[in-house]
């Protein structure tokens, strides 16, 4: 499998960025901020469509797309968070703006309009399999460097996060913290929508992450499970998609994502369902005793 | 075809209806704008924006998936949509509106997202290469509507909005006070599931017309901006659903004399109304504190 080199910068890229998106997924899924994460990876379309559009780098328009909504978000809320419904109507029209720019850019290039559809669909799904090298060590430094200043922050933002009164309380730079995480996730976003597209983003910050937090009550083990949970989403997704021919690496990533995810949520049911008829048979023992 | 737009509204009007596919469009934008109006209105007071545009999302995947197997979109639409209402509704614990439940909640909704969105990448790759059906499942096609469209349109409309009127009540009830509504017997978590489908069905109608990314701004944007207008649910959703209309009419309108694509004008009218109504409503707060 890693005699094709293209396989082997998908590695290093994927190893980068599953990283950094299950340890910022991990946050975002305990804060409930998914929806801000879901709502970046649409930021990201738009932003990769406007570049497009005005035929600047799609990276500057990516990034700087996730990152500047990313903070908008932060401040258009109470202690740095925004409202669902806010976020909502905020991300709608930006994905109408999308659609602006999508016109824009499919027309410009008149002629060639299956180009500009290739582009968009690039856009969405990603080609983690069509990067260059000198992109797949932009995304393993970028993904190293994101996990970095997370794990700083991560004893303070989990106080913040956990408990926001007592930590502002306690000195604990509440509002500045989110800021610190909302870029975080932008950075993230336009990353990692260059590599598995803005529509599969959201996938790596979830799944890894919502495992994770059904498998572990305590809050440092769970971290480094939604980060090696992700890479090794990566991993297996890239592998069965050289095995596979002619499926798309996103789909697999997904899949193996979906089905970890899917049988975590199997296994805590079925351990609170025991736990439940545990306690209902003690009770039981115990009036049984008691009427004896 | 288009002799662009004059200041004799008049003239404009009839010339626009002379076109038989607009005025289908008119047709079936009102009863799109009504039916996403009503139901959305619920979800915004019940903060499941989230869910909301994840169960819209997966209604690309089914639209792509019914095509390439030779069924009509329509079916996939209806499938997928009230397939993961029915997942996200039956999956998360409790009426996943308390603390944990919410973050828990939240990633099963993302995963739900983000694995249909893998299932569609597949389907676009065995289908290769109709990128154009692609960007109508995406981006929606009001232009193309045939009387049948508008018919089906209207059926779905009024069985989702009797079921709405029968259940308005009690919902409401469910929504502003979950504990004491159980408290009164009333079945909180049926009542999730059931709107939780309603909404996969009204989003699977509304995407063959707006497409599956821009469903989400009929349902949040005129619903949020009522909410912000005012807390009374009678006033509320006329307001809602006034708003809709007249945006969806003035988006059509503004579409087909600007030559640009519908997703961009209503949802950029649409979130006009929101920021203005927003600025109202804080700038008469703080003349309020003042006056006091």
């Amino acid at each position: 499998m890693f005699h094709d080199s293209y396989m082997l910068t998908a590695l290093v890229a994927g190893t980068g960025i599953a990283l950094a998106c299950g340890l910022v997924g991990y946050f975002l899924v305990l804060r409930a901020q998914v929806f801000t994460g879901d709502a970046l990876s649409h930021v990201a379309f738009t932003g990769a469509l406007a570049a497009l559009a005005f035929g600047i780098d799609l990276r500057v328009g990516l990034f700087a797309g996730c990152v500047l909504i990313a903070v908008l978000f932060g401040a258009m809320g109470p202690r740095g968070r925004a409202d669902d419904v806010v976020i909502g109507n905020v991300f709608a029209w930006i994905l109408g703006l999308g659609v602006f720019f999508m016109t824009l850019y499919t027309t410009n290039q008149s002629g060639s309009a299956g180009s500009g559809g290739n582009q968009t669909v690039n856009v969405l799904f990603g080609s983690i399999l069509g990067i260059s090298s000198g992109q797949a060590a932009a995304a393993l430094g970028i993904g190293l460097g994101v996990s970095l200043v997370l794990l700083l922050i991560a004893r303070p933002l989990l106080f913040a996060t956990l408990d926001e009164a007592v930590a502002a309380a306690r000195g604990v730079p509440v509002r500045l913290l989110g800021y610190v995480f909302l870029v975080l996730i932008g950075v993230t976003a336009g990353e990692a929508s260059q590599a598995v597209g803005s529509m599969l983003l959201l996938g790596l910050f979830a799944a890894p992450a919502g495992t994770a937090l059904l498998i572990t009550d305590r809050p440092f083990v769970g971290l480094a499970v939604s980060a090696g949970l992700g890479v090794f989403d990566v991993w297996f997704g890239l592998a069965a998609a050289s095995f596979v021919p002619n499926t798309p690496t996103s789909f697999w990533i997904m899949a193996v994502a979906a089905a970890t995810y899917a049988v975590a949520v199997a296994i805590s049911r079925i351990r609170a369902s025991r736990q439940k008829t545990e306690k209902q048979s003690t009770k039981e023992q115990r009036a049984a005793a008691a009427a004896a | 075809m288009n002799p662009g737009f004059t200041w004799n509204i008049i003239t404009d009007v009839q010339w626009m209806w002379s076109v038989p596919s607009m005025v289908n469009a008119f047709r079936a934008g009102f009863a799109v704008a009504l039916l996403a109006g009503v139901v959305g209105w619920f979800m915004v007071l019940r903060r499941q924006s989230f869910a909301g545009h994840s169960i819209a999302v997966t209604g690309f995947p089914g639209a792509a998936a019914a095509v390439y197997l030779g069924l009509s979109a329509t079916l996939g639409y209806f499938g997928f949509c009230i397939g993961s209402a029915l997942v996200i509704a039956l999956l998360s614990r409790g009426s996943g509106t308390g603390v944990g439940e919410r973050a828990h909640s939240s990633a099963l909704i993302a995963v739900v997202q983000a694995f249909a969105l893998a299932l569609g990448a597949v389907f676009l790759s065995l289908y290769g290469g109709f990128l154009n059906s692609t960007s109508a499942f995406l981006f929606g096609n009001f232009l193309g509507i045939t009387h049948e469209d508008v018919l089906t349109l209207i059926v779905v409309s009024l069985v989702v909005l009797l079921i709405m009127a029968a259940l308005g009540r009690r919902l409401l009830f469910a929504s502003i006070d979950p504990a004491v509504a159980a408290a009164r017997g009333v079945p909180a978590r049926a009542l999730n599931i059931l709107f939780l489908v309603l909404l996969g069905a009204t989003v699977a109608e509304v995407s063959k017309f707006t497409g599956s990314l821009l469903v989400f701004a009929l349902l949040v944007m005129p619903a949020a901006t009522a909410q912000v207008l005012t807390a009374r649910p009678a006033l509320g959703l006329l307001i809602t659903v006034t708003l809709g209309v007249l945006v969806t009419w003035l988006g059509l309108a503004w579409a087909f004399f600007g030559n640009q694509a519908t997703g961009f004008t209503i949802t950029s009218l649409a979130f006009g109304c929101y920021v203005l109504a927003y600025a109202a409503k804080s700038a008469r707060r703080s003349f309020a504190l003042k006056a006091a």
